[in-house]
């Protein structure tokens, strides 16, 4: 809509805001309701993991222990490391520290290519063992509901995936706008906002990782 | 009050005539238009599902074959189940009537995200087409339930419905966002949470389900999607997975589906009442809470939609006890609302018929879910007409004579006209009297055992069949000639005033239809909403 109004600073908010703090606000509670309807997104996955589970432990403990876990710690840390980098960045924008924004940016993106490049090999391995999702399971094992693990397994990752893709896509975005020295003390809602999203993505690898890895 | 020059500026800048041309439509960001596009798309979308309403009734008319093979009727119902409620009824107040009052109500120029708001409009908008479109590619039969494993085996076009289904509630999450933002960030100064009009508390409420139970069914639908695509066997038993996991996850979210349709038009009737009896509305702080009431409740009962799928015995001794205790709440608002007319100077009014028909009919249909709570009951009540009947009591009857209460109730803030009010009247006693006698019939047929969504029936029940076939199409008598004299109200009613029903909201302080930005000048809030008589 063409009917902003000019603060002092160089930001425009728009015209049913009173100023840039209150239309700053909005967007953060907006982006947390965001969030709390992910978790409840994520959650049928997360009843589905603990009913078969608790009815089938013995053959979740065997499926675990076909998981790589060595790999799945390296990419937690991976993606802890691109959170910190991610806050690092945020912490820059509202300095007005246009140049640092941009390279941590630059690091977070760097560290969630690193950690799908990981999440390729993985999977290009589980393809190749026949550990698929149920129907088309053909991996010698001993419990029959072994293969409804990997059914959950994929599902999980395969959604946290697709929300690393996004949250690229998100990052990338705001490290262009932030080469054009948009953001500073008056106005970095965008990254602000990329940042918790990207937080949110990482923390559900952190429950995901010891749930699906480390069963033992 | 208007000199020449205010009308003439009304006439001038109001949100229809601000800018013209169909572009100007379809890229707006201002909430009214918006909701006026819902409007519009939800009703032909009602137009669809209705023609499939007389299509399965037609049908019906006879035991056996009366004019289509048993396949097509069983498509029939899919799309009428599936087009009512995930494209009409569950959008239809919020998406709709919402959009456009509740920034007004609220004293704001728009919503807190206008466009998140128009990208809802059209996400909404593919994932409806995309499930009608099926329609011409591979027909789906799984009814509006989608259980497995059926719905895993049948063929047709099922993924696309799945997608449409997941698309819409996309919108529907993003809508409801966007509303509790703006509840919470834009009232107007002074209009505290204590005088929020309870249109609002009661859309605040669904706004929440929508945002806590959608994820669930969006999940489950992708699931479902996946199970088809690559067999991933959680809801599949041949796969090792569990098909009543399906039942709850579904019904995790349609329980509560069931409150997003019923709450805001609650909300229209809290509105409609005191206003038509001027009076103030009765226990403001307890009809408020009763909403949040409902709201957590159906949280907790979904298992009452399981009793006979084979959940442990403790489970459906829980779940019928607590969705007995939903009675409580809505007591509550039923008591409020007859208490609010108690000595009120009552007038009748179109909006106000409705509202009475939705007292009764809202009532049937209440009273009928506790007979499906009690469980010895419900199991010979289970998948029967008496089920069939009970929900469109609620949904039909209470979120649709709602809608048109609301619909005539706002119609001169809209359209800036008044309607017809001796048509509109007619329209409510036609739509009221079809209602019943398509329903009333179905609870007979329900207690005498017949089963829902069969294509034949025993030849002692054609009577009563033929009875609720009469009123379905009355029904759709009732509704065309209600639509036409909107219509044609929109040319030759008269013009409407400010504010012709003498309401304390804040959407009547302006003028109809209301400025681009809503207020002249920012409204400031010093009294409560159904303060009539200080
Ligand atoms: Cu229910």
């Amino acid at each position: 809509m063409s009917h902003t109004q000019t603060t002092p600073g160089k930001h425009h908010f728009a015209h049913h805001f009173k100023d840039a703090h209150h239309e700053f606000d909005s967007c953060k509670v907006g982006m947390w309701l965001f969030l709390l309807q992910e978790v409840l997104f994520f959650a049928p996955l997360f009843v589905a993991y603990s009913l078969f589970r608790s009815t089938h432990p013995e053959a979740f403990l065997e499926a675990s222990h076909l998981l790589n876990w060595k790999l799945g710690a390296f990419n937690t840390a991976v993606l802890i490391s691109s959170s910190f980098t991610m806050a690092l960045g945020v912490n820059a924008a509202q300095r007005g520290l246009h140049r640092k924004t941009v390279k941590y940016l630059a690091l977070t993106i760097l560290f969630s290519i690193i950690f799908l490049i990981v999440k390729y090999f993985e999977y290009t391995h589980k393809i190749h063992a026949g550990l698929l999702p149920a129907g088309m399971f053909s991996h010698p094992v001993q419990h029959d509901k072994t293969p409804i693990f990997f059914s959950i397994y994929f599902m999980m990752t395969g959604l946290h995936g697709i929300h690393v893709l996004i949250g690229i896509g998100l990052i990338f975005w705001i490290m262009m706008r932030a080469k054009n020295e948009e953001f500073g003390p008056e106005y970095f809602t965008p990254v602000e906002l990329v940042g918790l999203y990207w937080h949110f993505v990482d923390l559900v690898w952190i429950y995901l990782f010891p749930l699906l890895y480390l069963i033992r | 009050m208007y000199s020449d020059t205010t009308a003439d500026q009304e006439e001038k800048n109001n949100y229809l005539n601000h800018s013209k041309g169909i572009k100007s439509w379809l890229t707006s960001l201002d909430h009214k238009r918006i909701g006026v596009m819902y409007l519009f798309s939800i009703l032909i979308f009602f137009l669809v599902g209705g023609i499939f309403a007389l299509i399965v009734r037609t049908e019906l008319w006879g035991p056996t074959k009366t004019f289509i093979d048993a396949n097509t009727y069983n498509q029939a119902f899919t799309y009428h189940g599936t087009i009512m409620t995930f494209m009409v009824i569950l959008p239809l107040i919020p998406s709709a009537i919402g959009n456009i009052i509740l920034p007004m109500q609220l004293g704001a120029k728009d919503v807190a995200f206008p466009r998140l708001n128009l990208i809802s409009y059209y996400v909404y908008m593919s994932g409806a087409l995309l499930a009608v479109v099926t329609l011409f590619v591979g027909r789906v039969d799984t009814g509006w339930t989608f259980y497995t494993p059926y719905s895993i085996r049948t063929g047709g076009a099922t993924i696309l419905v799945l997608a449409g289904a997941f698309l819409m509630g996309f919108a529907a999450i993003l809508t409801a966002l966007n509303f509790i933002v703006t509840v919470h960030k834009l009232r107007a100064p002074g209009l505290t949470w204590s005088k929020l009009p309870l249109f609002i508390w009661c859309l605040y409420a669904t706004n929440i389900i929508q945002m806590l139970a959608t994820p669930v069914i969006a999940l489950t639908l992708m699931l479902l999607t996946f199970e088809r695509l690559m067999g991933i066997g959680i809801f599949d038993a041949t796969l090792g997975g569990d098909p009543v996991l399906f039942q709850h996850f579904f019904w995790f979210y349609s329980h509560p589906a069931v409150y997003i349709m019923i709450l805001p038009a609650m909300g229209i009737i809290n509105e409609v009442i005191p206003v038509f009896s001027r009076k103030t509305i009765f226990g403001y702080g307890g009809m408020a809470v009763a909403v949040f009431g409902i709201a957590l409740v159906s949280f907790v009962v979904w298992g009452h939609h399981m009793f006979t799928s084979g959940q442990s015995e403790t489970a459906n001794f829980i779940f019928s006890l607590i969705t007995m205790f939903v009675a409580v709440p809505t007591g509550i608002k039923m008591f409020g609302w007859i208490a609010t007319m108690y000595q009120g100077s009552i007038r009748l009014d179109t909006p106000m018929l409705y509202a009475l028909s939705f007292l009764f009919v809202f009532l049937v249909g209440g009273l009928t879910g506790v007979f499906l709570a009690t469980l010895p009951l419900n199991v010979h009540l289970t998948d029967t007409y008496f089920v069939v009947a009970h929900f469109h009591y609620t949904m039909v009857g209470g979120a649709i004579m709602a809608f048109l209460a609301g619909l005539h109730y706002w119609y001169p803030k809209f359209v800036g006209k008044m309607y017809l009010e001796i048509p509109a009247r007619i329209g409510c006693v036609l739509t009221f009297v079809g209602f019943n006698v398509t329903f009333l019939p179905q609870f007979v047929m329900g207690i005498r055992g017949l089963p829902r969504r069969y294509y034949d029936y025993p030849p002692e029940f054609t009577q009563l069949n033929q009875v609720s076939t009469v009123g379905s199409f009355l029904i759709a008598f009732g509704l065309l000639w209600t639509f036409l004299f909107l219509i044609i109200s929109a040319y030759k009613g008269p013009k409407a005033p400010r504010n012709p029903w003498g309401a304390n909201t804040l959407e009547w302080q302006t003028s109809s239809p209301p400025y681009h930005e809503n207020f002249e000048t920012q409204p400031i809030v010093t009294k409560g909403p159904y303060d009539y008589h200080s």
